[in-house]
């Protein structure tokens, strides 16, 4: 090393002359840093595919008020966005805990640093498990919508604009088939269960009930749902109705524009395995701060880099929460 | 900046807790006007949105702010990695964004103004 070293390079002292860290970070956060960037990138890219999509379908798309309003333990009551609101909360909070456990962290103060990250811990845990439960909300649906000939939605409506589910009015089929397994017929196809509606049901019921109303998925000038009148309703469910489309999966919803499932379930749940590889690692750190692995070494930056993570995943939500439930 | 990285202890809990407060009362703002949705914020466009998104997304990206430069300590990392990190994703993502939008809208456009319902 010595003897091929150059000894003079004239830049001794400059920050890029190398030998120092002209960035005072260690290896190690440098590269948490780094990793942040291209994850918040790989986030903008489906935030702005959601945001291109939704420009797309922009006088169609679903109002998130509607969707979203569901609040547990209180029933057919209309919560809009307060469960998300809640969600905010408590990972802004668990994210509080973070960096207190941190500051502790700097002061070599381990029974701090072990209370803090146990409360993040619990404060990731909660979210995860309220994303479940929007997911189940969201998956099973509450008033079920039909499906038109080009793939649109068509929700239903009393006289006062109320929403009215496709259960209250229309009556169950009757089954003529059995259920498809898998056993009978091609083994690659099957159902989970026979449909419980069918759209001629519907069709017959709503001919029957006087006040009820169809409701498209165009947004008027008033940015509401258009509802149509009794005769244009009866017309366009018969023309154009060719299925029932309960809750929501990859390649449907009964909310309205099929994306708008599909970004749902990708981008919340993207963030979501975030906030669960999010919870392993700090759980992981949490036992080694309990064996006093950082205490032996006199730092405790590993607490600071699962920090940072855990701050970005904070930092995603806060604009998932915008730009799925506010904007 | 990068000095006082090590002398910032006895200040940080009450800057924490401040900064705590000040997401708190931001995402309280956010949600009350969600929920409420002025009539004069939702009808008042600018640059093609309406006002009320925009308080939204100012309002997000002034969260933003705070949990990077608060909670992530960005305020007291050297100039050198602030503007790595920051420079590199604010340039890209008003890229992406823009480039991503015109063409949302174009296709829009292509689906009202043409000669073919895509809805039947």
């Amino acid at each position: 090393m010595d003897s091929t070293a150059v000894e003079q390079t004239g830049t001794e002292g400059k920050n890029w002359g190398g030998g120092n860290q002209p960035l005072k970070a260690s290896y190690g956060k440098l590269m948490m840093w780094f990793f942040i960037t291209s994850d918040a990138l790989t986030f903008s890219g489906f935030l702005a595919a959601y945001g291109f999509t939704r420009f797309k379908f922009i006088d169609e798309w679903p109002i998130a008020d509607e969707v979203f309003n569901h609040f547990p333990f209180l029933h057919g009551i209309d919560a809009p966005m307060y469960y998300v609101a809640l969600m905010t909360f408590i990972l802004i909070f668990s994210s509080v805990t973070m960096v207190l456990a941190v500051d502790a962290g700097h002061k070599l103060q381990k029974s701090k640093v072990t209370f803090y990250m146990a409360l993040t811990i619990l404060g990731g845990a909660v979210f995860l498990g309220s994303q479940a439960w929007e997911w189940k909300n969201f998956i099973n649906g509450e008033y079920g919508a039909v499906e038109t000939k080009s793939g649109k939605i068509l929700q239903f409506v009393d006289n006062d604009g109320k929403r009215v589910a496709i259960q209250d009015f229309a009556p169950q089929h009757e089954s003529y088939r059995e259920q498809h397994k898998g056993n009978k017929g091609a083994w690659y196809i099957s159902e989970s269960s026979i449909p419980q509606y069918h759209i001629d049901d519907v069709k017959e019921a709503f001919k029957n009930e006087e006040n009820l109303l169809v409701r498209t998925m165009q947004l008027n000038e008033q940015k509401e749902k258009t509802v149509l009148n009794r005769q244009e309703s009866l017309k366009y469910l018969e023309d154009r109705g060719v299925d029932l489309i309960f809750g929501a999966n990859m390649s449907k919803n009964e909310y309205g524009a099929p994306l708008f499932g599909g970004f749902f379930f990708f981008i919340t749940g993207f963030h979501g395995f975030h906030v669960f590889s999010g919870v392993v690692l700090l759980i992981i750190t949490f036992f080694n701060v309990l064996i006093g692995t950082y205490e032996k070494r006199k730092s405790y930056e590993m607490v600071e880099k699962v920090g940072l993570y855990w701050h970005f995943v904070d930092l995603v939500w806060v604009f998932v929460f915008t730009f799925f439930y506010l904007v | 900046m990068a000095q006082d990285a090590s002398t910032h202890h006895e200040g940080t809990t009450k800057r924490i807790w401040s900064v705590f407060i000040i997401l708190s009362v931001l995402t309280i703002v956010e949600v009350v006007l969600g929920i409420f949705k002025p009539h004069f914020l939702v009808f008042t466009e600018v640059v093609s949105m309406s006002l009320l998104n925009w308080i939204f997304i100012i309002l997000t990206i002034y969260k933003a702010y705070f949990i990077t430069w608060a909670f992530m300590h960005m305020e007291h990392e050297s100039p050198g990695l602030r503007r790595t990190v920051v420079w590199t994703g604010v340039f890209l993502i008003c890229y992406l964004i823009a480039i991503l939008l015109i063409e949302g809208n174009y296709i829009h456009d292509v689906y009202t103004n043409e000669f073919m319902t895509w809805d039947f």
